[in-house]
């Protein structure tokens, strides 16, 4: 029999905050139907928030991919925006290019990369300036990482 | 006395039309149209009281202890929800109510509105805790506190880990009273004068292997036309002793909790809806930089409670007022309590994992493959005519047998068209031929698709 895969997908709008995080939030409550443990249903929302929150504020919006199987959640978000022309600089806790404007409303402090890193088992970043960036997080159902 | 499921909102049969209007509203989707019926399921509700509010045919209703009750107590002691001060317009202010309970039967009357200052202190003592996961959420609405069980485990170690008001009410008011009457224990009776539902639940089946202190929970609906007789009667305005101060009376309205700390940045919301809104922000850490959330699940608080006698907005006045007449004549007088380790639970509320479609991942994962599948094939309207209250609820249900996919009108429309052309096909009757058939026309198979 065929592997069991939940597919989703969402499309992320560009600058709208208010529809920003309802991908995230889905996936949370997929998760927890199917039984995954909260620690872990946790970790990859808020990691998926960041991503989707990012491709908002910084990628002119995009599109998020989500699969699921009985060992992982594996999360693409990709857009098509400026793309990340020092990643390594971006990763750094505090670094952010964010506007005024985008600080005045509680986003870009520069903590959401790091906090990916933090809340992933493998977080694996596809960008090129003028391109875009891509997003894969994965997080695995058994992984005891603590937060 | 825990026992498996009770919940105090129940439903009246002969009430209920079948209509959909709360199935729609339930925050955790437990209820379900069944054979022209609504049928709670037990395991998902919450207590809320949010159907109560909306049934058009008041179908819905919270069973409570009756007033004759008292009787079975040599000592009765009342502790009164502060929303109950809100009930009475100006004409009758806070002490003639509280005289008025020990004139309707009561021997000793204790406020809940002490009680809650008293929690209001723990609760700073227990925020001076760096350690304590912010932000702290209340733990005052027990309607809240399933909610989170339910729906969001990872706040279940942001919950405030300090006995209700209610609770430290019970606890103090016999000790009290067995200080100063020296009453026994067996003797004595504590009843809950309540606008709320869900503390009827947590009174007759407490979180997990708590025990309650309360031993009944009488309704603001059953108890108010008494009172109402008794103060008009006689009009007692002398002042009982120890009352509490404005900062408890405060606590029966949204804001009343999270006010009265004082400190810090603080969350009020209030309305299941709401509340779920914001627990939501929080169980993705965007609200990491609030100190504590006080949610309460019914509009304006406990003033809004499904019991409450009085229109909400109306009691808000009534309670202010009286607010205002508190801070005219009285100190503020906050009761301490020494050691506040006595208030913080002995044991946590623990993850209720309902939502979970099967206890193995794998048929788990092809549960939800199906439901996917089917609420594909689904019109995807959310009329709730089959009874549940969206397509994918109705999708889940079939999948975890509690119904079939002709259930949905849309559905069965396709059936029966189907199984027309059928019986046209075995029987080969040429309808055109019959006179009998001549307006009869089977519909399109092909737009009916
Ligand atoms: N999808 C993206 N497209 C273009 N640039 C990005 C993208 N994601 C991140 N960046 C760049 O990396 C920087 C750091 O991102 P990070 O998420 O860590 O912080 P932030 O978004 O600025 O602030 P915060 O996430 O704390 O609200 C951003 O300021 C931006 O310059
Ligand atoms: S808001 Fe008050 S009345 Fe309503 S459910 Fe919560 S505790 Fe009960
Ligand atoms: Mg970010």
């Amino acid at each position: 029999m065929k592997k069991a895969v939940i597919v989703r997908d969402y499309t992320i709008p560009a600058n709208d905050f208010t529809i920003a995080g309802e991908a995230s939030s889905n996936v949370r409550k997929i998760l927890t139907q199917l039984g995954v443990s909260p620690n872990v249903v946790k970790r990859a929302s808020i990691a998926m928030y960041e991503a989707e929150i990012n491709a908002v504020i910084h990628g002119k919006g995009g599109n998020a991919h989500v699969e699921i199987d009985e060992n992982k959640i594996y999360i693409v978000i990709s857009d098509e925006g400026p793309g990340i022309a020092d990643l390594e600089l971006a990763m750094q806790e505090g670094y952010s290019t964010a506007p005024d404007s985008i600080r005045e409303m509680g986003f870009g402090a520069g903590m959401g990369l790091s906090n990916m890193k933090k809340h992933a088992d493998i977080l694996d970043i596809d960008t090129e300036v003028n391109r875009g960036t891509t997003v894969h997080i994965t997080v695995y159902f058994n992984s005891d990482k603590k937060i | 006395m825990a026992q498996a499921y009770f919940h105090s909102v129940t439903l009246d049969k002969d009430r209920c039309k079948g209509c959909t209007n709360c199935i729609k509203h339930c925050p955790t989707e437990a209820i379900r149209v069944r054979g022209g019926k609504a049928v709670i399921i037990a395991e998902r509700c919450i207590d809320c009281g949010e159907c109560l509010r909306v049934c058009p045919y008041h179908a819905k209703k919270a069973v409570t202890d009756k007033f004759e009750s008292i009787h079975d107590y040599k000592f009765k002691i009342a502790l009164p929800a502060p929303s109950l001060y809100g009930q009475f317009g100006p004409k009758y202010t806070r002490p003639q109510i509280v005289n008025a309970l020990r004139k309707i039967g009561f021997d000793y009357v204790f406020e809940v509105a002490r009680a809650a200052e008293i929690v209001t202190n723990a609760t700073l003592e227990y925020m001076n805790n760096d350690k304590v996961k912010r932000p702290v959420i209340s733990s005052a609405c027990p309607a809240v506190v399933r909610l989170i069980q339910v729906s969001f485990p990872s706040l279940i170690e942001n919950l405030l880990k300090i006995e209700s008001p209610m609770e430290v009410a019970a606890t103090l008011s016999r000790q009290e009273v067995n200080k100063k009457y020296g009453i026994p224990a067996e003797d004595i009776g504590v009843f809950f004068i309540s606008p709320c539902a869900a503390k009827v639940t947590s009174v007759k089946a407490p979180y997990e292997d708590k025990v309650s202190k309360v031993d009944r929970v009488l309704s603001f609906k059953d108890i108010y036309i008494p009172l109402l007789e008794v103060m008009k009667k006689d009009n007692d305005k002398q002042e009982p002793f120890s009352l509490s101060s404005a900062i408890g009376v405060a606590w029966a309205g949204t804001g009343g909790e999270s006010e009265a700390l004082n400190k810090g940045r603080r969350i009020a919301v209030h309305g299941i809806k709401n509340v779920n809104d914001i627990l939501e922000q929080a169980a993705q850490d965007k609200l990491d930089d609030i100190d504590f959330i006080e949610a309460l699940a019914c509009p304006e608080g406990c003033l809004g409670g499904p019991l409450a006698v009085e229109n909400p907005f109306i009691a808000k006045v009534n309670l202010k007022n009286e607010i205002e007449n508190i801070r005219k004549s009285r100190a503020h007088s906050v009761h301490k309590i020494d050691n506040v380790e006595r208030l913080v639970w002995k044991s946590t509320v623990e993850y209720r994992p309902i939502m979970k479609l099967d206890d193995d991942m794998m048929k788990a994962l092809e549960k939800m493959q199906k439901i996917d599948e089917l609420t594909e094939g689904l019109p995807g309207l959310d009329c709730g005519a089959c009874g549940a209250p969206s397509c994918r609820a109705l999708a889940e249900d079939i999948v975890l047998g509690s119904a079939k996919e002709t259930d949905c009108i849309f559905k069965l429309r396709k059936k029966v068209t189907d199984i027309a052309y059928q019986l046209y096909e075995i029987e080969d009757i040429n309808l055109s031929g019959n006179e009998k058939y001549q307006n009869f026309t089977l519909p399109n198979r092909k737009t009916e698709e």
